[in-house]
Formats: C-alpha cells, structure tokens, sequence
C-alpha cells in the first residue's frame, strides 16, 4: 500500500469540498500517513472468503405504510436557513460565470 | 437532610414519591451545584447550555400532579421529577443543539429526538446540554469548538469523550442522569475515567431518532449515571422499537431494573465470566491491570467461574474502526455545506459559487478531527481503495462477531479493563491522533459487533478512577445490569461506600484556586 502524497490530500480536500491551506495540507500529510500506515494491517486480516458485514445486527425489508408522516412547515424548515426567499433556500451561484 | 445533589436518580426519586423534596427543589439544587462548579476559568465546564427555566418549569409540573393525587399522581413515571443533562449531539426543541462544533453554532432544531419525547413524556426535568468532542469525535473532549470539559477528580485531566461532558457532570454532581452516545467508546470510556457508570446498549436497544449521526451503524445511544440500578430505569424509559429509526429493534425493552436489582444482591453463582486475554497486559497500565485482577477476584469470591477466552482478531479491530468509522462519517457530515442550515462562510475573494461556498464553510466550520476523519474516510472509500480498506474493514467485523460468538458459547459476559489507562493531562495526547485513538481498543470491538456494554467504577489508581467493562450477547444487555450491579455493591462494601465519595469536594477546590 502506497502511503498516502500531498496531491493525494489535496484532491481528497477538493473531494470532500473542504478548502485547505498548504501549512494545512502539509500538516493532514503526515497524520494520514501514520494513521494509514497504523491501520493497513487490516487489508491482510482477513481471507477472501470472509462475507462482508455493513451491519452488526442484520434487518431487512423495513416498511412503513404509504401514508403522509409528520411534516415540518415551511417555517420550520426555513427558521435555520442561511439565507432563503420565497419559501426556499437561497443560495449563490451554482454556476461560474466566466 | 441528605444533600440533594448527592443522591442517586432511584434514592431523589424515592424522596419525590415520599414528599420529602420537592422536584423544584431538586432542580434548583442542581442549578445552584451548576452555577457553583461549571463556570470560570477552572470549572468543569460539563455544559454548553443550561435550561433552568424548562427544567423548573416541568418540575414544578411535577410537583403539582403530585400534590394533586389521585390517577395522575399514581401514573407518573419513576423517574418523574429526577433531572437529567443531554448530551449536545441529541436534538431538542427550545435548546440550541451544537454537536460540539461551530458548524451548528445557534442552531435550533425543529424536532426532538426520540429519547427527548420519552423523557418529556415521562417529565424528567432537562438541566440542559453537555459537551463533546465536536460531532463525538474523539476520547477527550478536547476536540470540543466550545474549550474543553475538565475531570471533576483532577481538573488538570481530560474526563474522556467524547461524551465527557454528560460523565462529568454526573461525576461532578451536577445531574444524577445524564444521556451520551457511544461510538467506540464514548460512553464507556468517559464512565471509566469519572467513576461514574455508562452503558452502550444492544445496536438498535434504543432508538437514534435525532442523534446526529457520526458513524450510522456504530452510533448508539446511552445512559449514564452514577449507579447501575440508576442506568437500568433510564435506560428502560429509553429503550424499545421506534419506527422512526429503521434500524431500531422490533422488540420489548428487556427488565434491566429487575436484573439490577438481583445483581445487588452480590449473588453471582453459576455466573460464567470470561476474561478476554487480548485486553489485558501490553499497553494496561499496572494500576489499571490491579484493579481489574482484584474485580476478578470479587467476582470469583461471589459464586462466579471465571474463565479466560481468546478472540484473536480483536487485533484488527481497531484499525478497521478507524476505517468504517471515518467512511460513514465522510457521508454523514456532507450535509453540512452552508446550504440549508448552520453556518455559511462567504469566500473572502474570487468569485463566490455554492462549490466555493461550500469549501470555504466546510473549512471554517468543522475542526481538525473532523477534518481528518472526513479525508480520511474519503480516501477509504476512493476507487482504488476501497476493496483493500473498506472492504477489508467489513470482514474484519465479520471475524471479530466470530470472536464474540465463539467467546460467548463459554462465557456468559466477558470482561475487561475499560480503558487502558487512568485519565490522562488535558493536552498531552492532542498532538497525536493516533495516541489518542488507542484509547478506545478495549470498547471498539462491541460497536463492531452490535454487542452491549457497560462500565463500572472498579477503584483507584494513582487516586484516579479505572473502569471495569462487561460485555453480553446482543440483546442481553440485562445480564450487564446483574453483574454490574453485583461488582459494585461488592467493591462498595470494601470501600465503605461509592467511589465516586472518595473524589474531592469540588466546591472547596474551586474556592482554593480563587484565592
């Protein structure tokens, strides 16, 4: 397992949509690294034909009637909004405009 | 009279029903114990909100059903009346819900969580919202964007996490209950190092209905206490289905109270322990170690066989936390992006589209634990990554129910230490992520494996308090409560009392360090 670069942590930032500076970027670097290098150990632990578990304790199929639930009102959504207008969130542009 | 604060939940709610305090009463003597050791530059700091007027006001509620008689009084709660402190992670309506992060700094949730409605409906009186480390992210509660919360028994050490704020504030004697939320630790953990007592339930025993989600299939909600009879009725007033939560557990709630109760009695016979070999020795403490040979001890002395088993591949689990832990949160948290709710942060130049807003909040809002745990996880999930790290993580859970498993056909609860060392200096580890993750080996492996677990007050070392973890089968979080209840009344006979007596007086501290 290659350790994990710069470039790596920063494409992973931009992923992730979390602006870093270089010092911070220098700094995640080395902290990934060790905490990487700690846990690779896990890739070997187990034999292919180990099943996968995502959940401790297995439930399938939960079901609920199709029936309107409780709501929030538009207030209620709206009351931590950052910004909004005309019963929506507002937000800048989606797009940029070269 | 016995001083209020002193009491344990099941002893003030005697004296409720007896008429002997009041729960106004009650609630002011906390509010007053609040205002006397949380604040100032060295309070414990186990709040990030406080709620005196709701809580009053409910306890005053209370107090007139029961002065009233009749059916309404006869159908109150046990608990009626007894206060309790939520930690800040648990959505409430009326109280801001921070997560310990100024991403959701002021925020006001529009709904409660589904333990909130239970406790509402019972009418425990709210004291108000405990600090974590931000979004329960880590062992210390260092990682809090409000400052730390400092251990009522060495206002130099950290008193665990993330969830300890709701342990110190028990441990501190600023509520007899509080709720936490524990991940890989952050009940148990914090409970070790208080001398207090936390319980990760059964995965899906209780509903985490308006929990804010860190790691989905991890996450579990708790009680946390000073006794275990006390964590036994709030964990039944928490516990049962809740459609709301699809991942919640169709099934009654079990009789924790009555497997207390009988555990009291220090009756262990037929009781078969295991004593797990690979959480033990290398990286324990030698205080932590005594404690636990000497807890071994008692629970032989009191009828039970103690056997040792083996499950080799708690080794991985760790390592494979630290990658399903991190992926979930990466998802989880990507819905904090200045949309919708919390903060927004305006990029200071450039031009300003929602993907730089996004970063520039994202950046500004969540703390640099967070920060690594969603690099981290992202990079897990990444393609390339994904079969050799995530993948790999999810059979290691495999292996290590298959430890569990193979464990539990010998033993009927497992035991070991909770943490391997006492509670150590505020600062000390925080430059070393890794350190810090190494606090929570011997609590992973039930999060992995849905298995509950409880921790107890098993003694001093170095005059701080160490922790005993039992663990059960899924679904027999009772047999937790019985041997629980049973090591504590045991190890309280050679103490002359509970431990958390032996902590110092708080009050008189904070007077010596003004002057």
């Amino acid at each position: 397992m290659s350790a994990i670069s710069r470039e790596d942590v920063a494409h992973l930032a931009r992923l992730a949509h979390i602006e870093m500076s270089d010092a911070e970027l220098d700094k995640m670097t080395g902290e990934l690294g060790v905490i990487v290098d700690a846990i690779a150990s896990v890739s070997e632990a187990a034999g292919a034909d180990v099943p996968a578990t995502s959940h401790p304790i297995p439930l399938a199929n939960v079901f609920r009637e199709d029936v309107v639930g409780e709501t929030l009102t538009v207030e209620q959504v709206l009351q931590n909004a950052p910004d909004s207008e005309d019963s929506r969130f507002k937000v800048p542009a989606i797009l940029d405009e070269e | 009279m016995t001083e209020i604060i002193k009491l344990s939940a099941v002893e003030l709610a005697q004296k409720l029903r007896a008429g002997e305090v009041t729960s106004v009463q009650a609630v002011q003597a906390h509010l007053d114990r609040i205002a006397a050791v949380d604040g100032g530059e060295r309070g414990v700091h186990a709040f990030l909100h406080v709620n005196a007027e709701e809580a009053l006001a409910v306890a005053a509620e209370v107090d007139a059903i029961r002065a009233a008689g009749g059916a309404g009084a006869e159908a109150l709660h046990p608990l009626a009346g007894v206060p309790i402190a939520i930690k800040d992670l648990i959505v409430t309506v009326g109280q801001p819900t921070t997560a310990g992060s100024k991403m959701l700094e002021g925020w006001m949730s529009p709904y409660d969580a589904t333990v909130i409605s239970k406790i509402r409906a019972a009418k425990l009186p709210m004291l108000g919202k405990t600090n974590l480390d931000e979004f329960a992210m880590g062992s210390s509660t260092e990682h809090s964007a409000y400052g730390p919360t400092r251990n009522p028994w060495d206002l130099d050490r950290i008193p665990g996490g993330s969830g300890g704020g709701s342990a110190a504030a028990v441990a501190a004697f600023e509520a007899p209950l509080a709720l936490g939320t524990d991940t890989g630790g952050s009940i148990r953990q914090p409970g070790a190092v208080t001398g207090t007592v936390g319980v990760k339930p059964t995965y899906g025993g209780v509903s985490r209905y308006g929990a804010i989600a860190m790691a989905s299939s991890l996450d579990q909600i708790g009680p946390v206490s000073r006794t275990v009879l006390d964590s036994a009725y709030l964990h039944e007033l928490i516990g049962g289905h809740d459609p709301r939560d699809s991942t919640s557990l169709n099934e009654p709630v079990p009789s924790l109270v009555d497997a207390a109760r009988q555990g009291l009695s220090g009756d262990l016979t037929g009781v078969r322990v295991g004593v797990i070999a690979e959480l033990q020795g290398d990286g324990y403490e030698a205080g932590v170690q005594a404690r636990f040979n000497e807890s071994l001890e008692v629970l032989r002395a009191a009828g039970a066989e103690i056997v040792e088993v083996h499950c080799p591949n708690f080794k991985y689990a760790l390592g494979a936390y630290y990658l399903i832990m991190p992926s979930e949160v990466s998802s989880n948290l990507a819905k904090f992006d200045g949309v919708r709710y919390g903060k927004r942060v305006i990029p200071a130049d450039g031009p300003v589209t929602i993907e730089r807003v996004m970063g520039a909040t994202r950046a500004a809002g969540f703390g640099d634990e967070v920060k690594r745990r969603i690099i981290l996880g992202t990079y897990a999930l990444s393609a390339g990554y994904y079969d050799a790290y995530y993948g790999s993580a999810q059979k290691v859970r495999t292996l290590v129910q298959r430890d569990f498993d193979a464990a539990f056909e010998k033993a009927d609860v497992l035991v070991s230490p909770t943490a391997p060392t006492v509670a150590f200096g505020l600062g000390s580890k925080t430059g070393d992520p890794l350190a810090m993750y190494l606090n929570d080996v011997a609590t992973i492996p039930a999060n992995l494996a849905g298995v509950p677990g409880i921790s107890v007050p098993g003694g001093l070392s170095e005059g701080l308090p160490v922790g005993i973890q039992f663990l059960a089968p899924a679904r027999e979080d009772a047999r937790l409560y019985r041997v629980g209840a049973a090591l504590e009344s045991l190890l309280e006979k050679g103490w002359g009392g509970p431990l958390i007596s032996q902590a110092p007086d708080l009050a008189s501290a904070e007077k010596e360090g003004v002057a």
